[in-house]
């Protein structure tokens, strides 16, 4: 229905919604923000990964009467952080499961007292033996949480993989392995919270999902909707991080505010932040893969393996888009993924960026080099021979029933980047220089918006209303962080009415005031909430041709005399959507069979890297993205979400490690848990080649997850072409290439003498 | 705050002068205190942002003596009878600076949190290098982290500004040109 041939501002770079208040510092973020009165909150973390709380001791020298002290016992509901699995408490009672597991809230009027106060909360334990890697719980000795360690599985089954294997001309294995990342979001986790008789709780945060953090609310307080009330401030960055640890933080600090009687501010700092929030989900993925004689893949055999730490948070969820991600943009008759997500006690692990797929997508594109080079074939080569094409079933027997363009997205990429002729200059080149160069390419794909039937019951809820103002707002508790939710949704209100960018503001982030239109996640606001907001808006036009006398077409003006008629006649003028999924959707959630993402996004990412063997230090020189995420909403947004995305997969790769030891985070700090600086991210070149989405906001597909899927993959392959080696594990540090290179470093034979 | 722009009169500590944006400013605060803070809390500048406290990430970077420094690292005494400017002081009666304008129109700001101090840092840049190379952008932002843009509209946005302020003369505050090597 929506062809779109032309548009007036989707698709136009209109400035930022929120430009000019961040560029002037204007922006409001959640430590700008002061109330009267207000406390600040402070949290006392187990400091062992896993135990018996013995004993809690007060310090004498401290006079704590000054203080607001909050344990598990003041907890009025249920001690638990709702999200999927009820296993999580607000505050540790009895028991620790990993470091940093908040076990008792602090409050004072003066944060500097507060810092004191901390180090005078002496608590003693009764150590249990710990497990901190995936081995480790696999072997299932001891058993750290539930019956079995296991905190979710999946088998994913497709045609017959287990008579491949002696019909293949090749079987090819490798194992791969990926870090744990931190977020780094600039603005720290933060929240101001507030209790009173009357109103209940109201929460000001740092956060992506309103909702989420209102549901964790109402079950720690045992409160009715109408008493529960979260407003996002100006959020600095989340990437995943600000989706599930906002609610235990906004539990905290609304309890310290109901004992306290005043309002309390809990702003992490920057080392608190990193040891204890979520991150990245370590993950472990063996393939087996058999093909025929002309690299054809008949078989793919996939054990994924994540650590999802002491709680099971989003690791369910993590693993079935990793699960989904797994087997890569290629026609397989056979596929088995079998998956695992295990805990450990370690601060539990969360959302982030691409959600499982950056970890899935690693594996699976560096086996296909390794596949590559197994088989003597070009890696352009063999992904070209197995690439999925519309009408093709992919891992889930999900019919391919839009148009894709897989080999086109990658023709634009060998071209841009001059891929073959790089390759072969760069063979001759490195002989004799100690700079070694290589190309390296991914191809994958991202699935936008929930999983299977999430998106049916999300159940999503949005609209727009008009002001008495005459202003048009849009009605969505999807928040902006950075990405562009503001700008791209007042896009699609204002094309559709027909009205101007500056006529559309957007609602406050405010559960009392806006309707519940899912989570800001899983790369769903432009493609589903942008729908929606399109569909609303052209849901009320009719209203008011039919109501209010708008004629079809209309002008500007004369939509919005239509609306001041309405109003003057009528009232409030709203027009709300709720979510209908697309026809013929059907999947299993038990086989993981059928749709399991409305929409892909596709894209082929090549890197280009230079590797000195001197100082073993690996840097990317050139990054060339291609990729197809539906119609562009605006251009400068949508290529800065590829540019940012990127600049973190190659942190993922090449820079970000955190260092553990006993369970603790070591390196919590900005100066040893390292991130790109504006010195090591390459040119990053982006394409888009747009085919509109039926289905999405004005032809929208997902965008922000995608670019952080493919250039780990990319980097290491580059890597390979130029050194030879094939590294297997990110983050790659130099030490890490040091060995090795050192291992493969062809032995000198003594000269006979 | 009085008539004197003093913020905060506390008789336990001696008062500290500086200028902030042109305007004369006294706070009596303990002299340790980060100048972060003093802007942030004293003076309610709370467009200067901190993201570390550690002098890794920049967000909390101004300008102070022609210099950039990390107001996370300055022990207000160190300001007594500096000039300082913040983000605040960027904009000119209502009209955006134009590295602002710059940052608005190549989407050099996503969720805006470093925003502030990379546009100080980039103020810093082109008041000593009016037409700065790529490489002179790069090594002049190196100092302040961006986890959204992967810098490249950063740089876009800077060059632009460097462009926009040739055809038109800058109309920011002249601040003392002794350079500082940093």
């Amino acid at each position: 229905m929506n062809t779109h041939a032309t548009t007036r501002i989707v698709g136009a770079p209109v400035p930022r919604k929120e430009g000019v208040d961040k560029l002037v510092g204007r922006a409001c973020y959640v430590d700008d923000m002061e109330r009267e009165g207000m406390w600040y909150g402070a949290t006392v973390r187990s400091t062992i990964p896993r135990g018996l709380i013995r004993s809690i001791a007060f310090d004498r020298r401290i006079d704590w009467s000054q203080f607001t002290v909050v344990t598990a016992a003041d907890i009025p509901g249920e001690n638990i952080i709702q999200l999927i699995i009820a296993d999580q408490p607000c505050l540790a009672d009895g028991k620790v499961n990993h470091c940093e597991e908040p076990i008792l809230l602090l409050a004072h009027p003066d944060k500097h007292k507060l810092r004191e106060a901390l180090g005078g909360v002496k608590i003693e334990y009764d150590p249990l033996p710990p497990v901190f890697t995936i081995e480790e719980s696999e072997r299932q000795d001891p058993i750290v949480w539930g019956a079995d360690n296991l905190l979710k599985s999946f088998l994913l089954e497709k045609g017959d993989v287990d008579s491949a294997w002696s019909r293949a001309a090749h079987i090819v294995e490798g194992e791969y392995r990926t870090g744990a990342q931190e977020h780094l979001y600039i603005e720290n986790q933060g929240v101001i919270a507030e209790y009173s008789a009357e109103d209940g709780v109201t929460v000001w945060g740092s956060l992506q999902c309103p909702y989420y953090v209102f549901k964790a609310l109402r079950g720690v307080f045992d409160l009715p909707e109408d008493k529960v009330r979260v407003i996002q401030t100006e959020t600095g960055g989340a990437f995943g991080g600000k989706e599930d640890y906002p609610s235990v933080l906004a539990c905290h600090a609304a309890l310290l505010a109901k004992k306290s009687g005043h309002p309390v501010k809990m702003v992490y700092d920057r080392m608190e932040d990193l040891a204890a929030t979520t991150k990245r989900h370590p993950a472990r993925v063996r393939h087996r893969t058999a093909l025929d004689k002309d690299g054809k893949l008949l078989a793919m055999e996939i054990h994924l393996d994540t650590d999802g730490g002491a709680y099971a948070t989003l690791s369910s969820t993590v693993l079935s888009r990793a699960t989904l991600h797994s087997t890569g943009p290629y026609l397989c008759p056979s596929v088995r993924v079998r998956a695992r997500s295990w805990a450990t006690n370690l601060v539990p692990y969360g959302a982030f960026r691409g959600f499982g797929a950056p970890q899935a997508v690693f594996a699976m594109e560096r086996h296909m080099d390794e596949i590559a080079a197994a088989l003597g074939l070009d890696p352009v080569e063999l992904r070209r021979r197995n690439f999925l094409h519309q009408g093709d079933t992919n891992a889930t027997e999900q019919l391919m029933r839009e148009p894709m363009f897989l080999d086109q997205l990658l023709d634009r990429a060998l071209q841009e980047s001059d891929y073959h002729a790089k390759r072969s200059q760069f063979a001759r080149e490195n002989a004799r220089n100690p700079i070694k160069r290589g190309m390296g390419l991914a191809a994958f794909y991202h699935g936008s918006g929930f999983t299977g039937s999430g998106e049916v019951y999300l159940n999503s809820l949005a609209g727009v209303d008009v002001t008495p103002q005459g202003k048009v707002r849009v009605l969505v508790s999807n928040t902006e962080f950075g990405q562009g939710t503001n700008t791209v949704l007042t896009q699609i209100a204002a094309e559709a009415l027909g009205i101007e960018y500056s006529d559309v503001i957007m609602a406050a982030p405010d559960t009392d005031m806006v309707p519940n239109s899912g989570p800001t996640v899983a790369s769903r606001t432009s493609m589903v909430v942008g729908r929606l907001i399109e569909r609303a808006c052209l849901q009320l036009i009719a209203l008011l041709c039919e109501r209010a006398g708008l004629g079809a077409p209309h002008t500007r003006e004369e939509f919005l005399a239509a609306c001041a008629r309405y109003r003057a006649a009528h009232g409030e003028l709203s027009s709300l959507c709720r979510y209908e999924a697309p026809p013929g959707i059907y999947w299993d959630d038990q086989k993981y069979h059928g749709e399991a993402y409305g929409a892909y996004a596709w894209a082929v990412y090549v890197a280009q890297v230079a590797v000195d063997t001197v100082t073993y230090s690996a840097e990317v020189e050139n990054f060339w993205a291609v990729q197809e995420v539906g119609r562009v909403l605006h251009p400068v947004l949508a290529a800065g979400q590829i540019e940012g995305g990127i600049a973190q997969g190659i942190g993922y790769a090449l820079y970000e490690k955190v260092v553990l030891a006993d369970g603790r985070m070591t390196n919590n700090q900005m100066t040893n848990y390292i991130m790109p600086t504006a010195e090591d991210v390459p040119p990053i070149h982006v394409y888009f080649e747009q085919i509109p989405f039926r289905h999405g906001g004005y032809g929208a597909k997902g965008i922000g997850e995608l670019p952080h899927d493919g250039p780990a993959p990319a980097i290491l392959n580059a890597i390979r072409d130029a050194t030879g080696v094939s590294f297997t594990a990110i983050p790659l540090l130099p030490e890490n290439l040091y060995a090795g290179l050192a291992a493969h470093q062809p032995v000198e034979e003594p000269a006979l003498p | 705050m009085n008539a004197n722009g003093e913020a905060r009169t506390d008789a336990l500590w001696p008062a500290i002068r500086f200028t902030v944006n042109g305007e004369s400013r006294s706070v009596n605060v303990p002299p340790m205190k980060r100048l972060l803070d003093v802007l942030r809390e004293d003076l309610h500048l709370t467009g200067t942002k901190e993201g570390c406290g550690e002098g890794e990430c920049g967000s909390c970077s101004v300008r102070m003596n022609d210099e950039l420094v990390n107001s996370c690292l300055v022990p207000v005494l160190q300001a007594e009878g500096a000039e300082i400017q913040t983000v605040e002081g960027l904009a000119l009666d209502g009209e955006l600076h134009p590295l602002q304008e710059a940052f608005l129109e190549n989407g050099g700001a996503q969720c805006g949190i470093c925003t502030p101090g990379m546009l100080m840092a980039a103020a810093q840049l082109l008041a000593h290098s009016p037409h700065p190379s790529e490489a002179e952008i790069r090594e002049g932002l190196a100092g302040n982290l961006c986890r959204c843009t992967g810098f490249a509209r950063i740089f876009e946005s800077v060059a632009a500004a460097a462009v926009a302020a040739e055809s038109e003369p800058a109309k920011e505050p002249v601040m003392e040109q002794t350079y500082h090597a940093r």
